[in-house]
């Protein structure tokens, strides 16, 4: 598990993988810990799945916390005694689930955070996807300083070589020595058989190198039917991405969430106010209120009705990142299994409006990322390695003795071509 | 001394170097150069220029298209269903269940489609085992000749019924305007207590109506003959794990006869072997054909089909019984029977006779017999009787009668298909012209349904609520595992609307349920379980064990009365693949090699050694058997007449003619199975009280041209290197349990002098190493019996394409996992069999992989977890590694099988010219390829597949056990194969781990464990044990053996001629 650190540079690079209820909760960070467990249902303003967190402990029996506890706990018991809670349940149609992993000094620092008006997102600083994009920018420059370079340097040994003719013959003609006419230059087979030898081998490279990048769309930022931002979620509203990408947990596929997953939250927010101006990629204004009324339209929702799922219609999204049918890629195995976070492939996605594929998905990045990529061995001190590889009693002799340093995805197979072709 | 031979076709038996030579040809046929007329290259029809031409514009044109990438949309689910998430399989339990063939199930689906079927653990009879009927059934569900709505009949053209009210106000109207003439409900066995229910409200909705079941190939014989000696109508369970001594009287109960998969896992629990304590239970059959069951016998006779009677009836007279035994020529056959008789005797209480005979009074005996050697209450177990086949014979022919009369006035007909499969389908035919009103509930238009006035077909079976009662108080339920594809209605719920009720089938079931189980819980978890067993049956009836010997006197006169008429005697059975041939139209069981022919896709006339001399067939030479055309026979009973092509194989009687049922279907049953083999029903007699399936014949060969087959068995060579197969006799064994094991000390020997350690020192490459998981495979070739069940199931699971008979006449076929049929016997007398041995062969993921050396593009490697890999991409379909595979187990992919590329219908123009079956463009429709496995990529033509030791499921076991933080543990990863297996026979597992399974069969079974051509160091991971059959030849031949060792000490290191010594040992 990877943990916030009160660092906000770090929350903005790391994003928000984990919430899952299973999280052992050692930062006792409170914000962090609504995000990671509250804030789905609950915002600190406004009446979502669940009522409005500000101010909690002003209504109700909540002033006096060990009833907190309880309800946290507990919520079903604590209503059996509880009138105002019913008139929750009432109120809301459902009932919170219980968080016994909690402990109180967690549910005190959540409501101590849900009690201090809340701090304004620092934006993250350049990424290191950024600067990766710079780089190849500028070695992109480079080619073309290069490039023109090179044709300069022909066009003048062209030109000398005519000029070397033109004087030879000027010479020849003085000397009264008849030479037959010389060919002019795009009829000289030595000069056509130059150009053929480049052209093929020019022409050959970029061929070869257009064909390797045939099917492949690094950079993909296709309009979407409803201008989701991921920044207004998952970012500035810090929503874990397996709230609505939950499927990655335990499938291959990481799942575009259905539409109930969107109507959880926005049968409640009809409208967007505070955050951000949202901007298409060509600079244009978003008015987010109406993307909400696209979704609605979709969802056959009018705010304040009751919400039919059947009379929906489904989003058909644009598909941006694709793998092609040879592959066998599972989410599950890579952010459940390996810990890896979102970003490392997709990312900052937290910090897109527009989202647009950022890696290259091609075999060499897999494979690159596979030599590179630690493994959570069994051999970590506390026992938060996986148990599955304690099999590998070779490995662990040899990190035992020094002989290797760390176990890498490699390792264990993971550039054999059977763990992703079959 | 022992002149033991392995042999697979007679070309090999007798004339092996010539034989050997001609398989070495590439190709079958000759190829089709167009250069033949000697026109030069530049006139042919495809000229050198245009074909470069073409080349060039082909690439153009791919990679402009190429260019654009195309907008890929992800359609969300608007709600998603509690527990469902994309990608990941659920698995349902449900039931197979098809004309009294029920088998507990439990159906994978994945993104709301059944795609592979495996068996229900939780039943206590099955344990997880299933057949290749019950595993092909799932392409059933997919097949685009299934009805897709209701049609009612005007003149000759069916059409459809827009909505099902109409449709049920015409019938009712139908049936209410009959004027009181009676109302017939005629289906196969009806195994579903609810079900039963239903039909009887349905019958006293109209007076005068009745029910009638009744079985393509019926039991009535066992049922009359119970009824008369236990005073109950009902076949009792036959416990063949408890009989130590078994003989068969030509039942089939490993392939057909009525539960072969229950029956195939008790059977081999008394098979496996346990080193220490060698046992095993000893069983002879008696038959008139080689069946599968027959070929598993440790003893085996074979007589003429009509003699079944006498064989019986002297089998009594041995055991002491006061009959009149008719005399037996045969000298063989007598010993045989008196050796059985004494074992039987020896065993009393822990013997078991059973019979296939559909006679009662051949039933009658059998049942005298089991009587006398205790087996009633022993292995004879009346307390939980089958109801899986109920149908009376005489009640058919009655109504058939009254359908002629006039007497009837609407038929009702599900699962049942008359027209095609009743002995006498003129006279059906021609009565259901008499009868006023007739609906067929089948699935597909089938010769029955075409000829009804309305088709309103049921659902299938995966899209079912149901339940099925195969023994009484076993319970096995169906839930449906996909909205039903089509419009379709369960039949149930269309008697229900025709009773009067406005219930469907599906609430009636539930309440049904509720009823029985007393509450939701209970029925919820019924359902989840899919069985339940010990439930109180719903009819109790009386009578059982006590044997009531009455009858037996007037039976041994009617068989003794029974003449044997005419020279040769046909006998129609079915096959281990088609059965009955209710799923006549699957083309994985069409393509499905028969056990012991090796023959797919039609039916042919199993002969005699004898036969065949007599009919002038040279089935010696080296062409009979290298060439698919087969030698026609014509086979007539007074007016009846079938010609097939014929097969020779030995251990037929001589004047027995075997064909399977099933085939000769008509075209609008689909592609797959219109034109292939001929229907011979109408050869089954009846006698007047049941239906004979055997009748005297007339044979004529010779004049009637020839006929391809296509058989699998030779497609494949092993270069003469026969020691393959290890199979060895009971006495033996025991006298030598160590041989297998010496032969591998004495490799190591030779070949490792300085370590002994053959792995590392006999070869010249490195070794893998696997650090962590080491897979392998332990395949006992004691349990294997050869039913095929891994091989569908190999193909569900993989994707494997089906290719189509013309594929299969060209060695094409792409079984992943084939089970090979060796004959032995003695050298001098190839029809006198001593055993057949089925070897499932697959990949060997060998260590040190032949294969892995010759690919110029490193497509097939090794990987760390001890698997032989094939990187499809990769390869550019040299076919060397094919070449170079010793076991002959790649295959090359020859045509877009499955419709791999990305155009539709990219295969029409080569089904149009003939060079490919139809059935392969059935097989890339959009419905039916819904059955593939979106797991295991689907390859397209020019690449080698193989078996992967199905990595898919080895690398969810291993997701699971990481996302669940624990060490992968036996049982995880099975493969489909392990999975399928009636008998358990296969197992696989990590090698590395030293509790798994495969290590400790490993372990445990030093003296039969052996690898395949070990000798070449090829350092398989699938491990065999080998075959032992109970009898008490003695094969001595150690001396020999070692002595043969020291003559191949000059070969060359890495390919040593061991081959020739085990060749010499093993004569």
């Amino acid at each position: 598990m990877i943990f916030f650190k009160p660092n906000a540079k770090k929350i903005a690079l790391t994003g928000i993988v984990f919430l899952l209820s299973f999280t052992a909760v050692l930062a006792q960070d409170g914000k962090q810990l609504f995000a990671a467990n509250c804030q789905t249902c609950h915002s600190l303003t406004k009446d979502l799945t669940g009522p409005a967190l500000a101010g909690v402990t002003e209504r109700g029996p909540w002033g006096d916390r060990k009833n907190l506890h309880a309800w946290v706990h507990n919520p079903a018991a604590f209503m059996a005694n509880n009138a105002y809670a019913k008139g929750l349940q009432a109120k809301f149609g459902s009932v919170m689930p219980s968080f016994p992993q909690l402990a109180e000094k967690d549910i005190d620092a959540i409501i101590d955070y849900v009690m201090t008006p809340p701090a304004q997102p620092t934006g993250g600083e350049a990424t290191a996807g950024g600067q990766a994009a710079a780089e190849e920018e500028a070695s992109n420059k480079n080619a073309i300083i290069f490039g023109i370079i090179s044709i300069i340097l022909a066009l003048i040994a062209l030109i000398l070589m005519q000029v070397n003719s033109g004087l030879k013959k000027l010479s020849d003609d003085k000397e009264n020595i008849v030479r037959p006419e010389p060919v002019p230059f795009y009829r000289n087979k030595v000069y056509i058989a130059m150009f053929a030898l480049v052209l093929f081998v020019v022409g050959g490279y970029l061929v070869g190198k257009g064909a390797i990048n045939l099917g492949r769309q690094k950079g993909y930022q296709p309009d979407q039917p409803i201008a989701f931002s991921h920044k207004v979620h998952a970012g500035v509203n810090q929503i874990n991405c397996l709230y609505c990408h939950g499927n990655a947990w335990e499938s291959k596929h990481a799942a575009i969430p259905s539409m109930n997953v969107c109507m959880n939250c926005h049968k409640a927010i009809s409208t967007y106010e505070k955050g951000p101006k949202l901007y298409h990629p060509d600079g244009e204004e978003i008015n987010g209120t109406n993307e909400i009324a696209k979704l609605y339209k979709y969802a056959n929702y009018t705010a304040g009705q009751p919400w039919d799922a059947s009379k929906a219609k489904p989003v058909e999204w644009v598909k941006i990142h694709n793998l092609p049918d040879h592959v066998f890629f599972s989410h599950a195995q890579h952010v459940n299994a390996g810990k890896v976070q979102c970003q490392t492939c997709h990312g900052n996605i937290q910090e897109m409006d527009v989202v647009k594929q950022q890696a290259e998905l091609s075999m060499g990045w897999c494979i690159n990322c596979h030599r590179e990529t630690k493994v959570n061995f069994n051999d970590k001190a506390d026992g938060s390695g996986n148990k599955f590889y304690s099999i590998y009693e070779k490995f662990h002799n040899d990190l035992k003795s020094g002989k290797m340093d760390s176990v890498t995805v490699k390792d264990i197979g993971g550039l054999e071509c059977q763990k992703c072709h079959y | 001394m022992s002149d033991k031979k392995y042999w697979q076709s007679f070309a090999e038996l007798n004339d092996k170097e010539n034989f050997q030579k001609r398989s070495q040809d590439e190709f079958l046929e000759d190829l089709p150069f167009e250069d033949q007329d000697g026109k030069g290259w530049l006139d042919a029809k495809s000229p050198r220029r245009d074909f470069l031409k073409y080349l060039g514009f082909s690439t153009a044109a791919a990679t402009i298209a190429s260019c654009k990438q195309p907008v890929r949309k992800a359609i969300p689910y608007v709600n998603r269903p509690e527990n469902v998430a994309p990608g990941v399989a659920k698995y349902y339990a449900t039931t197979y269940v098809q004309s009294g063939d029920v088998l507990p199930i439990v159906a994978k689906v994945r993104d709301g489609r059944p795609i592979k079927i495996e068996g229900n653990d939780l039943c206590s009879y099955t344990k997880g085992g299933t057949s290749a009927r019950v595993q092909a059934s799932v392409l059933d569900l997919y097949d685009t000749n299934r009805l897709t709505h209701p049609k009612q009949k005007t003149g000759d053209k069916f059409q459809e019924v827009p909505t099902y009210e109409q449709l049920d106000k015409l019938v009712t109207s139908a049936l209410s305007g009959l004027g009181g003439a009676p109302v017939v409900l005629l289906t196969g066995t009806i195994v579903s207590p609810s079900t039963q229910q239903v039909i009887s409200e349905f019958l006293g909705k109209y007076p005068g109506s009745r029910h009638v079941q009744y079985d393509a190939m019926s039991y009535s014989g066992m049922l009359l003959a119970n009824e008369a000696s236990f005073g109950r109508r009902a076949i009792p369970s036959y416990r063949f794990d408890r009989a130590k001594v078994i003989v068969s009287l030509g039942a089939d109960f490993l392939g057909t006869w009525l539960n072969p998969v229950e029956f195939g896992r008790a059977y081999s629990y008394n098979r496996k072997i346990d080193e220490r304590n060698p046992q095993m239970s000893k069983h002879y059959q008696f038959e008139s054909y080689l069946s599968l069951t027959g070929s598993n016998a440790d003893e085996r006779y074979s007589h003429r089909p009509s003699d079944t009677g006498a064989v019986a009836l002297a089998l009594y007279a041995a055991l002491g019984g006061q009959v009149a035994a008719p005399s037996i020529a045969d000298e063989k056959l007598r010993q045989g029977i008196q050796k059985a008789a004494a074992d039987l005797k020896a065993n009393s209480g822990a013997a078991l006779v059973v019979c296939g005979s559909n006679d009662p009074n051949v039933q009658l005996v059998v049942n005298a017999i089991n009587s006398a050697i205790g087996s009633n209450g022993s292995t004879i177990d009346w307390a939980q009787p089958l109801l899986v086949k109920q149908g009376i014979d005489k009640d058919m022919v009655d109504l058939v009668g009254q359908m002629n009369a006039g007497q009837v006035g609407a038929l009702l007909v599900y699962d049942a298909n008359p027209a095609y499969e009743y002995f006498d389908s003129a006279a059906f035919i021609n009565g259901l012209k008499k009868v006023k009103l007739s609906v067929s509930f089948n699935e597909k238009m089938d010769e029955t349904t075409l000829l009804c006035n309305y088709s309103v077909p049921t659902h299938h079976f995966l899209e079912s609520w149901g339940d099925a009662e195969p023994k009484a108080g076993y319970i096995s339920f169906m839930q449906p595992t996909i909205a039903p594809l089509f419009k379709t209605r369960p039949f149930q719920t269309s008697l229900l609307k025709w009773a009067g009720s406005n219930t469907d089938y599906e609430t009636y079931f539930r309440q049904y349920w509720l009823g029985r189980l007393g509450g939701e819980q209970a029925f919820d978890k019924a359902l989840q379980d899919g069985v339940l067993e010990g439930a109180a049956p719903a009819t109790v009836t009386s009578g059982g064990a006590s044997f009531n010997g009455s009858g037996i006197g007037n039976a041994v006169a009617q068989i003794n009365a029974n003449k044997k008429a005419g020279k040769d005697e046909l006998v129609i059975y079915e096959s281990v693949p088609l059965g009955s041939g209710k799923q006549g139209g699957n083309p994985w069981l069409l393509e499905l090699h028969d056990p012991i022919t090796k023959a797919t896709w039609g039916n042919y006339a199993m002969i005699s050694m004898t036969k065949a001399e007599e009919l002038g067939i040279d089935y010696k030479s080296t062409d009979y058997e290298y060439y698919p055309e087969k030698p026609v026979i014509k086979i007539t009973l007074n007016n009846k007449e079938v010609s097939l092509p014929a097969l020779v194989i030995p251990g037929m009687n001589a004047n027995t003619i075997a064909i399977a049922v099933g085939y000769g279907r008509n075209k609008e049953l689909g592609v797959a199975s219109f034109g292939i083999g001929q229907n011979v029903y109408p050869f089954a007699r009846f006698n007047g009280t049941t239906v004979e399936h055997y009748a005297p014949v007339t044979v004529a060969g010779e004049t009637f041209g020839k006929e391809k087959i296509a058989q699998v068995q030779i497609h494949n060579s092993y270069e003469g290197r026969t020691e393959v197969v290890k199979e060895t006799t009971m006495a033996t064994f025991k006298k030598y349990p160590k041989r297998y094991t010496e032969f591998r000390e004495e490799l190591a020997k030779e070949y490792a002098p300085k370590t002994g350690d053959f792995r590392k020192e006999a070869t010249l490459y490195g070794d893998h190493v696997q650090p962590g998981l080491k897979w392998g495979m332990s395949i006992d070739m004691n349990s294997c019996i050869g039913c095929g069940a891994c091989v569908v199931a190999c193909h569900l699971e993989n994707n494997v394409p089906i290719v189509g008979k013309k594929e299969v006449l060209r060695a094409h076929e792409m079984y992943w996992l084939r089970i090979d049929r060796y004959f032995v016997s003695d050298d001098q007398n190839p029809d006198d069999l001593k055993a057949v041995v089925f070897q499932p062969m697959l990949c060997q993921h060998c260590d040190n992989a032949p294969c892995e050396n010759v690919c110029p593009v490193a497509a097939t490697m090794h990987n760390s977890e001890g698997i032989n890999q094939m990187a499809y991409n990769r390869c550019i379909g040299t076919r060397y590694c094919a070449n170079n595979c010793p076991y002959k187990v790649r295959r090359f992919n020859w045509a877009d099988y499955t419709g791999a590329d990305s155009f539709k219908d990219n295969q029409k123009p080569l089904v149009e010219e003939g060079k490919l079956d139809e059935v392969v463009l059935q097989m890339n429709d959009d419905l039916t390829r819904m059955v593939l496995n979106p797991d295991v990529v689907v390859r397209s033509r020019g690449v080698m597949e193989k078996c992967s030791f199905c990595i898919q499921r080895t690398q969810e076991a291993k997701l699971k056990a990481k996302l669940e933080n624990r060490v992968l543990v036996d049982g995880d990863a099975k493969t489909a194969c392990m999975q399928a297996c009636p008998t358990s026979a296969i197992i696989f597992g990590n090698a590395n781990d030293q509790n798994s399974q495969v290590s400790q069969l490993r372990k445990n079974n030093p003296g039969r464990l052996f690898y395949v051509i070990e000798q070449i160091h090829t350092l398989p991971n699938v491990s065999y044990l080998a075959k032992v059959r109970n009898t008490d030849e003695l094969q001595e031949n150690v001396e020999e053996h070692a002595e043969a060792e020291h003559a191949g000490q000059n070969a060359e290191p890495g390919i040593p001629s061991e081959h020739k010594a085990e060749e010499k040992a093993a004569h």
